[in-house]
This record gives structure tokens, C-alpha cells and sequence, in this order.
């Protein structure tokens, strides 16, 4: 018995030095922590609950059979975040390079096939220099299994993806099916073909930040939702983000009791719009002083900023924002924003994440680049997205909603539950410029009848009251009680029923 | 008494004059420009009256727009409050054309007073000690050499019509008497279109010290004490209080006196204030007179109980003075901040924006602000950048002193940049509490400019608590979270580690009733606050002193901002701070190979050109911001290697204008 209890405590002694004191320096060295300190901070403390500390991998070539870490290059297991339960695998860049075998996609695939069965969320903390080798098709073999696991949780448990270090290769494609991606600025990269590739093929002379770091990710391809400083800002942020995450899609969405109260009045809202239309203003300030304690994550801020996207809470209760910014692109509709947009309507619909929306939107952005690039098929991606979604959609109007982008927008047509305007909001098929100058195309050399036809067009549709008149709006609201009305509106709503029709599944414009 | 009067300005000085005229029950009319339509002068007035276009000189500046509004509104009187058409005597004149009455002095008295040179003659006529000096218009080197002998350096060469610091210069030699009188004369040119200067005693370790004197048309005068203004920063006042903590009696009585002798010299009626720099030995020269209302005038209000702009209203209706100077007395400590829109970081560059939070401190009976803004509204480029006036009050300077830190520390205002950092900076600076301030303070102690001080180990402490005290209250609310695991659940933990600047406190907390009990450094800290999560501004005490502190979300941790100055505190758990220190230290891009917008703006021109070699202090750009061309310079010899904007494009804030080799 004594000998037993000894070898399991060496053999555990083993796992935990994963690649050894030098190799952990290294990784160390290069600003990275290990796959376990990781784990450490991600989980609350004490609560990590460790599965297969002893498996190895079983690769016999190459002088492998020689090599043997316990775990074989990755943590996995379950612990809590703030009290709820997450599945998590971590992986150990000390060992193998973190290198994906047989044994090591063994694992991960465990925990997820564990996670879908209770309805928690799997954590992936991504650190991998991609697939063993030596070990050949077994490797490429485990990779899938991980790709069939993210699938099938997809919509089941939410995802949630940290790139910790590099992630090359077909290794892309498992975080990239998650739910979010996370990266860690200077240390992680992300890329289909590394730099070396890049250049022999295409001659292309790009290092491997600017090919897939974090800040190409966040700002240019849209592929990663947030960048970090550095790892432990990085997890404690994921821990703050999964506060606003349900466990699975058999959950509500968390609530956390606050003492912000839901009539809190803002005055300051009333002065939000500018008299003057074609001046911006901030979407965000109007965000900030609606949701809970200001308390709000924002996802992909740094990508299509025209869109603003992200988590808050109204009451307690977790919400999905989606806002035009008028700040950027006048706030229209183009390629990137229909895209980012969709996918988080997406991502709340199949979590049962209220949305609300604010609209504040032109149309959508004209030219031969997004017309080339299919606007067409992706800002029909986010009207696809707002018809489907069953959750409780409450809209708010703030300014322009016009032409087609009016109806993506949440509209009431699109199944909105509560729709709102500010005082503010003209509600109409385009500017009132634009819609003179072809309803009375004939006048055109004529300025100061263009002016008349132009002030009777304001006149006439550049307010709510068109759009009240038909039902379209529910009702005019104070900016200054926008809190108060968007609380009551989901309270009534908290019991919505809606199931849309049996299918196997849609055929979004992809 | 009058039933109905105009104010023909706007911002806090119109707010301030409607409020006395409601008290009154004096109806009030407001005039705006397009700019203010929405300004809350406006919406305070009984009535308001649109004249113009936003900028001043198309609005609030022209005589005949406000003389119209009254015409149209029936107002019998006109304040004219500060600045704008406060000092034109041609506007009095043209309102009593119009049958209208001046809030104010006479025209007569403005006229008298308006001329540097004028003023100084009259003052010395009425037995006011004026500086030594020669106030003829001095043309030649050598007459200007021989009366700055006769007077003694160092001397002040001085232009006849200047102001706002244009047009002087200090000579303290023949040599310089030389250079300064060539200099002057050309700025006093290209600034005033008038060339003629003058010659004074250049006083040392100055002071400014005002006496506010209030007439009445039958001849009454009296003076209600000092004002002192000394901390200014490039002849703009920035704190004032009353009284003085440098006078003593004899000296505010003399002052007081002389002030008077030169009211009723000039047939002063109204509010007006008498100038004087004060040297270290206390002797006193008359510097000029503002024939009208002066922004500082609620630190004498304060003191002496009085309402001026009522007094002003009552005087002009032709009431007597209602007290003679016997009966003036002065009680306790006020002191004045100007709150401002601008960057003191930037070298006090204007800001302008949204004001997407603002919140004055709570009130107080200590605490006077004077103000014409609200959240939500609009520092805009076209007026004086002024957001508000902060006036503390007490039965000392230290009280009062005390008061203002705390309502400084309390004051939220986010959206533009403003100078509160600096007035507390101030505020919390040992000499101004000794009180040995002269007009140079500013520049002694601020030679490199604004730079936030350190905060001392016990601040540190006190704030390390507060952070400490906040998480104790985030995990009250984290246990509230739903779907934790039975059994499983969050464990409240009472050791938590302030990470500041890579700097770990570790501390130990325990939750207590209304509060945490923080134990920092081996030290028991009691803190007690009602915050809760979300609140921007912490209130509360820390071992028994009221403390306030701002807080700002940022990143993992937040921006804890107190005294003037910002730290960035994360609150971890002791495991996570241990592992903080692995991070690597991330040194932010070398941007001092770049000319950065310094402000958000419009570029006029650059100068340069890739390839040019340029010097140090050599123009490369002129950026356009609040109606100011600001003048880009090089910091250093360098060589262009680009440049990245053209003229007439819009600048963000940090923009590379040019791009060094």
C-alpha cells in the first residue's frame, strides 16, 4: 500500500512539473504561464477538479517510447467560476510543445462530451505548437474529434477560446468554432500558413504578429473578440465574462442582485442626439447609463466599430446590446458589421439572451466594394438572424432608422417584441435629401423649391409619429427613462414563448 | 425698483444674476446666441431673446441686438455681468438712449478707468499710491534709460493699451532697458495697433490683492475688504480668496480707504474693484480698476454676507447703500477655484466636448458652485472654456482649504479634459498653506508644468484600504450570482492583494457593519461607506477622515482617482498577484519620433517637408483648435522623414502630424 501511495505521489509530482524547471522558465521567460498557473487563476481557488493526470501518449516512434510526461501536454478537468460550473482544458506548452496526440485530443474531447452532458461551459486555454508529429494521421485523427466535440456543443454549452500562445494550422479551426476568442497581445498568433509558408508561396514578406497576432485579429480579420495585455488580464476577464454567460441553452441567462436601481432616471440622455442630424454622437454613452452599474463587456470593440456589440445587465439579468455607433461609418450597415452583429444575435438566441437593440442607422454603406464583396448575402445575415431569434427583442430607436436597414434592425416586422423612439428617432424609407430629390426629380434645378419639398418631407416622416401611427412603434419615449421602460419591458417579457417551425436546420446566407 | 431686466451675457455669471433678480421678484429676460439656444441661462430667464450666431462678436458683443431684445421685451435694466459688453462705456451710453438702465458704473467712470495710463494719472491725483514710474509715452532708448535710472531696476516696460501680459518686458540693465523698449513697441504694435509703452518700478515677489468698493449715485462708497488673486498662471487668475492671508489691518484699511478716495474721485456708482500688486514689505500700488462685476467676487459675498449683484441692482435702481462702512465686517474664510476645460497635462490646452458626466459635489452649506452647465451638456469652442466656479467656505483658511480638497476630490466631470488635478495639486501645496503666494507661484513651484504629485505612503495606504473595502462589497455581490453549485458556491475570502504599479499590498479584510475593517502594512484601517458596485464616486471615511474617491472602471481593476492624482489599483487574489509579477513590463511605442496632435483640431499648415532638417523650437505645424492657431514646434533638432497629414484635414487627439528620421 505504502509503495503505491509513494509512485502515485511521484507520478503525480511528475504531472504537476510538466515539461520540467528549465522549460517552465522558459515559458516563463517569454512573459507566458504555465497551463496549470493558468488554471489557478481562471478557477475559483480550491475548486479544480483534475481528470486524467495519467494519461500518456502511446507513439512508439521517433525514440518516443522513451518520452513520457504525465497528462501528456494538457490540463483538463472541471472547477467553478465564481461558484458555477466550467469545464476547462489547458494547454502545456512545457511539454512537447503542447503538441496535440492522440492522447492529448482524448482529453479534451472527454471533458467536452462531459460539459454537453451536464450543460457547462468548456474553457479552452490554447497554448500549442499543433499536431505531434511523430505520431502522423492519429494526430490529424484527434484534431477532428475535437472539430466533431465543438460542433455539436455549439448552441449546446457556450465556448469560450483563449489563445495563449501559438495556434497554427489546421489547430485554428477548434477555436474557431467557439462561441469567443480571446487573445493575448505579443504572445499568441493565430494563422492557416505561418509566415515561412507565406513567403515561398506568395512572396510575401510578414512576420507572424502581423500575420496572425492579436491585434490583426481584433481590428482587421475579425476572426478573435478581444485582446489582452498580458495572460492573467486575459483570464481574469474570461472569469468576468462568464458571470454573463448561461451554463448551457437549458439555463436562463445568470442573474446577480444589484442595487442599481431599474427606474434610474438619466437626464442627460435627453441631450444625447445633436439638434443637428448629420452630427455624430456616442451609441456607447447611451449603453453605459442604461445597463447596470455601467457594467459593460463589449465584444469585438475594436473590429467593425460602426456596430457595438457585448453583454450587460438590466435588473440583474444578463442582456445582449446590439447598437449602431454613429460615430463610425455615420453607424450604417456594411460587411463586417451585418457579420459581427449576426453572430452575436446568434450566439444570445441560442442562449436565451434577451437583445435589445439601439438603431441609429443611415442604410447601408453603398459602393463597389461591398457590392463585390456581397453585401447583399451578409447584411442578410443579420436580418436572417433578427427574423429567427425567439428570445425577447426590445428596440430602441434613437435616430435615423431608414430604408431596409430599419427593418434589419429588430423591427417590429422582424417579430420585435417592445419597440421604442426617442422623440428624435425619423423613421422613414431614406433622408429626407435623398428622398426629394427623386420623388421630385423634376424639380432639381430649382433649389428653393427642393428646400420646401425637403422641409415638408421632415415635416412629414422625419419623426416617430409615422411609424407610432401604424403600430410600428410601440411608443415615444424620454431618452431620460430609457432604463425604466427597457427593465419593465423584459420583466413582462421573462416568460416569452415562441418556437419557430420544426426543421432540421435553417440555411442562413452563409 | 425695476420690474423686468436683461442680462447680456451667458454661462455662470447669467445664471448667478437671474437667481438674485428671481429672489428680488424682478422678472428676467436672457439673450443667446444659435450656440446657446439650449444653455441653461436660457431655459432660467422668465423670457429669452435669440441675437445671433454663436460667435461672440456676431451675438453677445454686439450693442445693438441687445438693445433691440430690450426694446422687444421691455426690460428697464441691463446687467452686463463680466467680459462681453461689461467695459464698453459706449454701451451704457447707447442703452440710456434707449431709455434703459446700465447695472453698472457710468459711462464716465468706465472711460476713466479704461486707459492704463489714464487711470494710473487719476489714481495718483486722488492720493492713490501708484507705481514709481513714468507714464508719458516714452520713445526713445535714452529717455527710457535715464527713468528707469531715476526710478531704479529692475523696471516694467509696459504697453499703454495692453493686457493679458502682451506688450511687457522686465529690464533689469540698461541693455535690457535697450532690447525691451524696441520689443514691447513692436508687440504693443501688432497686438493693439498702438505703439506707445511706459515705464514702471518692476515689483518683486508681487501680490495681487483687489478691494472690492461698492458706490451708490448720492455719493456713498465703501469697500468690503480684499480679494487676494496672487496664484495665477500667465496673468489668468486661478484662486482667489478672501481675505487675504498676508494683510493685516492697517494695510486693508489703508488699501480699503484709497480704493474708496478713487471711487468717489471718478463719480463711481455700482460694484467695482480697485487692483493693487503688493510687495513683501506690504507696500501697495494701485494697478488698474474694473468698472464692473469680477468673476471672484462670491469669495467677498461669502465673507462678508452681502449679495452684490443685489446691491448692483438696488444702486442702480438708485437706492441708497443700506450700511456704511462700520457696519462691514468681515467673517471667516472663502476661497474661489476656477474649474476649467482644459488639459493640464497638455500644457493647458482648451478641451471641448460633451460633458458625459457631471457631477458637482453634494451640497453642502461649505460649498458654493457657481455654474451654467449640467450633465450632458456642451463646452463648445466658441466661449470661455470656464465649466464652473468652486467657492468653499469656513471659519479659517484651513477649514476652507480643507473643504476645497474635499469638494475638489468629490467634483466628477468626464467627457473633457479639466483642471482639477491641478487646483488640488494646488490646493494641497505646502506653500499655500504657509501662505507665501505671489503672482509667480505658479511658475515657481510648476516649472516644467503640471505633473501629478506622488502620493505619500499613508495616501497610498488610505486608498489601498478603500480598494480593499470595495472588493469586500463586489463579493457581497458575487455570493448573489445565480446557478452556483450546491454546496459549491463562492467562499467569501478576506486576504486580497492592491496590486499598484507592480506593486502588491497584500491585505486582510473584514466585513463589518456599513464598512471593512482593512488591515494594510500590519495597520487596522476602519472604512465605512455606503458605496455600492457601479457607483463613480466613493464617499465615506477612512480611519474617521471623510474621504471621497472616483472611481473609473479600467481593464481588470479600475482608476482610483483622489487628491489630484490617478492610480490604477487591481484588487487579486494572493495567487494571481504572485503570478502578476511574471508579466512582462510593456514599454508603449516610441512616439517622440513623431509630431502628435496635441488636440483634437483642424491642421493649417506644416511647414516642413520630408527631408528638411529642422532645429529646436523651429514651427512645423499650425493646428487650429477653439478659434486658436496653435503653433506645432520642434522639440529637438530632427530630420523630416514624412509627413502624415496635409493641411485641412481633421486631427484626432495624438495624430502624427510629422514623422521624424
Amino acid at each position: 500500500m505504502r509503495d503505491v501511495l509513494e509512485k502515485l505521489e511521484t507520478k503525480r509530482a511528475g504531472a504537476r512539473l510538466g515539461g520540467g524547471v528549465r522549460r517552465v522558465e522558459a515559458q516563463h521567460s517569454k512573459g507566458k504561464l504555465t497551463a496549470r498557473e493558468r488554471i489557478e487563476i481562471l478557477l475559483d481557488e480550491g475548486s479544480f477538479e483534475e481528470r486524467d493526470m495519467f494519461v500518456e501518449h502511446r507513439c512508439a516512434d521517433f525514440g518516443m517510447e522513451a518520452q513520457k510526461v504525465p497528462g501528456d501536454g494538457v490540463v483538463t478537468g472541471h472547477g467553478t467560476i465564481n461558484g458555477r460550473l466550467v469545464f476547462v482544458f489547458s494547454q502545456d506548452f512545457t511539454v512537447f510543445g503542447g503538441s496535440l496526440s492522440e492522447a492529448h485530443a482524448e482529453k479534451i474531447c472527454k471533458v467536452m462530451d462531459q460539459a454537453m452532458k451536464v450543460g457547462a461551459p468548456v474553457i479552452g486555454l490554447n497554448d500549442s505548437g499543433g499536431a505531434r508529429i511523430q505520431e502522423g494521421v492519429a494526430s490529424l485523427g484527434g484534431y477532428a474529434e475535437v472539430f466533431q466535440r465543438n460542433v455539436l456543443a455549439s448552441g449546446v454549452v457556450p465556448q469560450v477560446s483563449l489563445i495563449m500562445g501559438p495556434c497554427a494550422g489546421g489547430a485554428v479551426y477548434s477555436p474557431a468554432m467557439t462561441d469567443f476568442i480571446f487573445m493575448v497581445k505579443d504572445s499568441s498568433y493565430m494563422f492557416v500558413t505561418g509566415p515561412d509558408v507565406v513567403k515561398t508561396v506568395t512572396h510575401e514578406v510578414v512576420t507572424a504578429e502581423q500575420l496572425g497576432g492579436a491585434v490583426t485579429h481584433t481590428t482587421k480579420s475579425g476572426v478573435a473578440d478581444l485582446a489582452f495585455e498580458n495572460d492573467i488580464e486575459a483570464i481574469l476577464q474570461v472569469r468576468r465574462f462568464v458571470d454573463f454567460l448561461p451554463s448551457s441553452n437549458r439555463e436562463r441567462p445568470p442573474v446577480r442582485l444589484t442595487a442599481d436601481p431599474t427606474d434610474r432616471n438619466e437626464p442627460a440622455l435627453d441631450s444625447l442626439v445633436p439638434a443637428n442630424p448629420n452630427k455624430p454622437y456616442d451609441m456607447k454613452e447611451l449603453i453605459l447609463k442604461v445597463v447596470d452599474e455601467g457594467d459593460f463587456f463589449e465584444v469585438q470593440p475594436d473590429y467593425a466599430r460602426n456596430m457595438i456589440v457585448g453583454f450587460g445587465r438590466l435588473a440583474g439579468q444578463t442582456v445582449g446590446l446590439v447598437a449602431n455607433q454613429p460615430m463610425v461609418l455615420a453607424g450604417c450597415l456594411d460587411i463586417a458589421s451585418s457579420t459581427k452583429a449576426a453572430r452575436f444575435v446568434r450566439f444570445c438566441d441560442a442562449f436565451e439572451i434577451p437583445i435589445v437593440t439601439f438603431v441609429d442607422v443611415p442604410g447601408f454603406l453603398p459602393g463597389t466594394a461591398q457590392e463585390y464583396g456581397g453585401i447583399i448575402k451578409h447584411g442578410a445575415k443579420l436580418l436572417f438572424a433578427y427574423a429567427e431569434a425567439t428570445v425577447p427583442k426590445v428596440t430602441v430607436i434613437t435616430r435615423k432608422a431608414y430604408g431596409g436597414a430599419y427593418d434589419v434592425m429588430a423591427s417590429k416586422h422582424l417579430r420585435g417584441d417592445v419597440n421604442y423612439a426617442w422623440p428624435t428617432a425619423e423613421i422613414a424609407v431614406m433622408g429626407p435629401k435623398g428622398a426629394v430629390e427623386i420623388i421630385f426629380r423634376q424639380d432639381m434645378g430649382d433649389p428653393a423649391k427642393i428646400e420646401a419639398r425637403t422641409e415638408e418631407y421632415r415635416q412629414k416622416f422625419a419623426n416617430p409619429f409615422v411609424a407610432a401611427a401604424r403600430g410600428y412603434v410601440d411608443d415615444v419615449i424620454m431618452p431620460n427613462d430609457t432604463r425604466r421602460r427597457l427593465c419593465r419591458s423584459l420583466a413582462m417579457l421573462r416568460n416569452k414563448k415562441l418556437e419557430n417551425p420544426w426543421k432540421k436546420h435553417d440555411n442562413i446566407p452563409l | 425698483m425695476f420690474e423686468k431686466i436683461l442680462i447680456a451675457n451667458r454661462g455662470e455669471i447669467a445664471c448667478r444674476v437671474i437667481k438674485t433678480a428671481r429672489r428680488m421678484g424682478i422678472r428676467t429676460v436672457a439673450v443667446h446666441s444659435e450656440a446657446d439656444a439650449g444653455a441653461l441661462h436660457v431655459e432660467m430667464a422668465d423670457e429669452a431673446v435669440a441675437i445671433g450666431p454663436a460667435p461672440s462678436a456676431q451675438s453677445y458683443l454686439v450693442m445693438d441686438r441687445i438693445v433691440e431684445a430690450c426694446r422687444a421685451t421691455g426690460a428697464q435694466a441691463v446687467h452686463p455681468g463680466y467680459g462681453f459688453l461689461s467695459e464698453k462705456e459706449a454701451f451704457p451710453r447707447a442703452l440710456a438712449a434707449a431709455g434703459v438702465t446700465f447695472i453698472g458704473p457710468g459711462p464716465d467712470a468706465i472711460a476713466a478707468m479704461g486707459d492704463k495710463i489714464e487711470s494710473k494719472k487719476l489714481a495718483r491725483a486722488a492720493g492713490v499710491s501708484t507705481v514709481p514710474g513714468y507714464l508719458g509715452d516714452i520713445a526713445t532708448e535714452e529717455e527710457a534709460i535715464r527713468i528707469a535710472r531715476e526710478i531704479g531696476y529692475p523696471v516694467m516696460i509696459k504697453a499703454s493699451a495692453g493686457g493679458g501680459g502682451k506688450g511687457m518686458r522686465i529690464a533689469r540693465d540698461d541693455q535690457e532697458t535697450r532690447d525691451g523698449l524696441r520689443s514691447a513697441r513692436n508687440e504693443a504694435r501688432s497686438s493693439f495697433g498702438d505703439e506707445r509703452v511706459f515705464i514702471e518700478k518692476y515689483v518683486t515677489q508681487p501680490r495681487h490683492i483687489e478691494i472690492q468698493v461698492l458706490a451708490d449715485t448720492h455719493g456713498n462708497a465703501v469697500y468690503l475688504g480684499e480679494r487676494e488673486c496672487s496664484i495665477q498662471r500667465r496673468h489668468q487668475k486661478v484662486i482667489e480668496e478672501a481675505p487675504s492671508p498676508f494683510l493685516d489691518e492697517a494695510t486693508r484699511r489703508a488699501m480699503g480707504e484709497q480704493a474708496v478716495q478713487l471711487a468717489k474721485a471718478v463719480g463711481y456708482s455700482s460694484a467695482g474693484t480697485v487692483e493693487f500688486i503688493v510687495d513683501a514689505a506690504r507696500n501697495f500700488y494701485f494697478l488698474e480698476m474694473n468698472t464692473r462685476l469680477q468673476v471672484e467676487h462670491p469669495v467677498t459675498e461669502l465673507v462678508t454676507g452681502l449679495d452684490l449683484v443685489e446691491l448692483m441692482i438696488r444702486i442702480a435702481a438708485g437706492e441708497r447703500l443700506p450700511f456704511r462702512q462700520e457696519d462691514v465686517r468681515l467673517c471667516g474664510w472663502a476661497i474661489e477655484a476656477r474649474v476649467y476645460a482644459e488639459d493640464p497635462k497638455r500644457n493647458f490646452l482648451p478641451s471641448i466636448g460633451r460633458l458625459t458626466r457631471y457631477r458637482p459635489p453634494a451640497h453642502d452649506p461649505a460649498v458654493r458652485i457657481d455654474t451654467a452647465v449640467a450633465e450632458g451638456g456642451e463646452i463648445s469652442m466658441y466661449y470661455d472654456p470656464m465649466i464652473a466656479k468652486l467657492i468653499t467656505a469656513g471659519p479659517d483658511r484651513a477649514t476652507a482649504t480643507k473643504a476645497m480638497l474635499r469638494a475638489l476630490d468629490a467634483f466628477q466631470i468626464r467627457g473633457v479634459e479639466h483642471n482639477i488635478p491641478f487646483l488640488a495639486a494646488l490646493m494641497a501645496h505646502p506653500r499655500f498653506a504657509e501662505g507665501r503666494l505671489t503672482t509667480n507661484f505658479i511658475a515657481e513651484e510648476f516649472p516644467d508644468g503640471f505633473r501629478s504629485r506622488d502620493l505619500d505612503a499613508d495616501g497610498v495606504r488610505a486608498l489601498v484600504a478603500v480598494a480593499a473595502a470595495m472588493q469586500a462589497r463586489r463579493e457581497d455581490q458575487a455570493r448573489t450570482l445565480s446557478g452556483q453549485m450546491p454546496g459549491q458556491g463562492r467562499r467569501p475570502r478576506t486576504d486580497w492583494v492592491v496590486r499598484i504599479d507592480r506593486t502588491n499590498h497584500p491585505v486582510r479584510v473584514t466585513a463589518t457593519d456599513g464598512g471593512a475593517d482593512v488591515v494594510v502594512d500590519g495597520r487596522t484601517i476602519a472604512v465605512r461607506s455606503v458605496w455600492a458596485p457601479g457607483d463613480t464616486l466613493w464617499t465615506g471615511t477612512v480611519a474617521g477622515e471623510t474621504v471621497a474617491v472616483q472611481i473609473d472602471p479600467a481593464g481588470i481593476g479600475c482608476r482610483l482617482i483622489h487628491g489630484g492624482t490617478v492610480i490604477e489599483a487591481a484588487v487579486l487574489e494572493p495567487r494571481a498577484a504572485t503570478l502578476a509579477d511574471l508579466m512582462p513590463v510593456k514599454v508603449p511605442p516610441d512616439l517622440s519620433r513623431f509630431l502628435l496632435s496635441p488636440m483634437p483640431g483642424l491642421l493649417v499648415s506644416v511647414a516642413v517637408k520630408p527631408g528638411d532638417e529642422v532645429k529646436a523650437g523651429q514651427e512645423l505645424a499650425v493646428v487650429e483648435a477653439m478659434k486658436m492657431e496653435n503653433i506645432l514646434r520642434a522639440d529637438a533638432d530632427a530630420v523630416v522623414a514624412k509627413v502624415h497629414a496635409a493641411a485641412g484635414d481633421s486631427l484626432a487627439v495624438d495624430q502624427p502630424i510629422v514623422e521624424f528620421a
